[in-house]
């Protein structure tokens, strides 16, 4: 009896070690597995709480780690290597993030543009087949420059260039330029994508402004008086600056017009009219030519009505005028004159 | 609706006075009210002005045109009358074109005029001169620019273009869309 008497108490002895896997709750506790993670809403006991606060809390989490563990062992499991692995489900507990999640990558100019005007890509091959160099090439990356090296050996200088020009060195000046200015789109894309407000570059001077940004120094300079510029005189040709956001720069500029005014419209109106028919007319010597025939073919028409005894009145009374573009031979009809003194100076045969 | 500023509204006189020379002013100076030219969305319109007051209360967006549209403005600051101009031009105009009825309806499909097409002619128009185009039975039918003076016209090959075509009132149909 005392056998078995030892054994229980050994049992029991053992049993205590392990605290029980079933867990009495007032409440049910929340379970999220997927996260691996477990809500008790039951009170504390604020008995237990106030006397021994360190125990009871780790019998608390215990109890509930218990519960999550239970949860967990009701999946279905699987033995993988000597180790029993269960799937979590999906997590239904929603987390709050920090930060806001990233949107998608703002496009650069020409991916707005390809998508606007729907181009697509089109990949090319790593090796393309030269025709002149009979053999297989590669399109871009490694050895690509030696092979073009090798394919470009002699290059043509065109024949309007100076001949000493080192077409080589060009070329190379070219794809640096090129370098630049992708760097510099690179640059302006990710200005864009940041929706920073860039300063304008301004007057860049006589070298590297462009005719419209001259343009639009001068109008800029130009109304940039007290008075914008309303006094300023005007080169007969000159041309106002024109474009987005040229408005915004020049003085004055942003104010708007009413739509009738207090001057009277119709007057300036009338005043440009003038100046515009006032205008000195190109001298059109075909127009001239043109209109000088046409009066004299009615003042001719007009004459030979005045003289009905002609017949049809058309001929021409022309025979003053036609002296004028040289003698006619006389015909063998012409005098003689032998008693004329032939002229002097070397004798013609 | 804006004015003209000063630049657009010489090209407008400038552009007019091709086709009707010294009448311009009679578009501005009217005896039955006041009429001007405004521009919306770089069209150029003409309107008298008590309806140009009614307007005002409409914006820039929901306002699609007022009064006639006489032509729009390029990007280059060039303008071109529309077809719509024509009944304005049409009373004024000092250089007139005759199509032969048989040419008519080639015209009207916005072909140019060639010399077999033409019917009669303004004596001495020179060239490149603005010219109104008629039918024989004095239809205006639209608007064009002499390719030769009216001399060059009496020499000139029977398929020789004579007037290049600017505008018909074909295209009240086929640019229908973009003519207001």
């Amino acid at each position: 009896m005392d056998v078995v008497k030892e054994v229980l108490a050994k049992h029991q002895k053992e049993l205590d070690k392990y605290k029980p896997i079933t867990v009495e709750k007032h409440l049910e506790c929340r379970l999220d597995v997927g996260s691996l993670l477990i809500t008790d809403p039951n009170d504390f006991d604020d008995r237990e709480l106030r006397d021994n606060k360190e125990e009871y809390l780790t019998a608390l989490t215990r109890e509930n780690t218990q519960l999550l563990v239970n949860a967990i062992w009701e999946l279905p499991t699987e033995r993988v290597d000597e180790s029993i692995v269960a799937k979590l489900p999906e997590p239904t507990t929603v987390l709050p993030r920090l930060r806001k999640p990233p949107g998608p990558r703002p496009l650069t100019k020409w991916e707005k543009f390809a998508k606007e005007k729907g181009i697509s890509k089109k990949k090319k091959d790593k090796k393309t087949y030269d025709e002149t160099m009979d053999k297989w090439v590669p399109t871009y990356g490694f050895k690509r420059a030696e092979a073009e090296k090798a394919k470009d050996w002699v290059l043509e200088v065109p024949q309007n260039a100076d001949p000493n020009t080192d077409m080589f060195q060009k070329k190379i000046d070219l794809r640096n330029e090129k370098v630049a200015k992708n760097e510099i789109q690179r640059m302006k894309n990710i200005v864009r994508a940041k929706k920073i407000d860039m300063p304008r570059s301004g007057y860049l001077g006589p070298e590297a402004a462009s005719s419209s940004q001259l343009l639009t120094a001068v109008t800029v300079a130009k109304s940039s008086t007290a008075s914008v510029g309303k006094f300023q005189n005007k080169l007969p040709k000159e041309k106002e600056a024109r474009g987005l956001g040229i408005k915004e720069l020049i003085p004055g500029g942003k104010r708007k017009q009413s739509h009738i005014t207090q001057t009277p419209e119709k007057e300036a109106n009338l005043d440009l009219i003038k100046s515009v028919l006032n205008k000195k007319p190109k001298l059109d010597v075909s127009k001239a030519v043109s209109m000088e025939k046409r009066d004299n073919r009615l003042a001719r028409e007009a004459e030979a009505e005045n003289e009905p005894g002609k017949k049809g009145g058309k001929k021409p009374k022309g025979k003053g005028s036609r002296k004028a573009v040289g003698k006619k031979s006389k015909g063998n009809r012409g005098q003689r004159a032998p008693g004329k003194k032939a002229q002097a100076g070397r004798k013609r045969r | 609706m804006k004015r003209l500023s000063d630049e657009r509204a010489k090209i407008l006189f400038e552009h007019l006075s091709k086709y009707i020379g010294t009448n311009v002013k009679h578009l501005i100076d009217r005896p039955d009210g006041t009429y001007c030219f405004r521009e919306h969305k770089d069209r150029v319109y003409y309107v008298s002005e008590r309806i140009l007051k009614l307007s005002e209360c409409f914006g820039y967006k929901q306002l699609v045109c007022v009064g006639t549209c006489f032509g729009k403005f390029s990007k280059t600051n060039k303008l071109k009358f529309h077809i719509t101009a024509l009944y304005y031009l049409a009373p004024y105009a000092q250089y007139k074109v005759w199509v032969k009825p048989s040419f008519e309806q080639q015209f009207l499909y916005g072909n140019h005029i060639p010399k077999t097409g033409l019917g009669r002619i303004t004596e001495n128009a020179g060239q490149y001169q603005g010219v109104v185009v008629y039918s024989m039975n004095d239809l205006p039918l639209g608007f064009g620019v002499l390719a030769r003076s009216t001399t060059d016209c009496k020499t000139a090959d029977p398929m020789t273009t004579v007037c290049f075509h600017q505008s018909d009132i074909g295209e009240y149909i086929r640019a229908e869309d973009t003519l207001f």
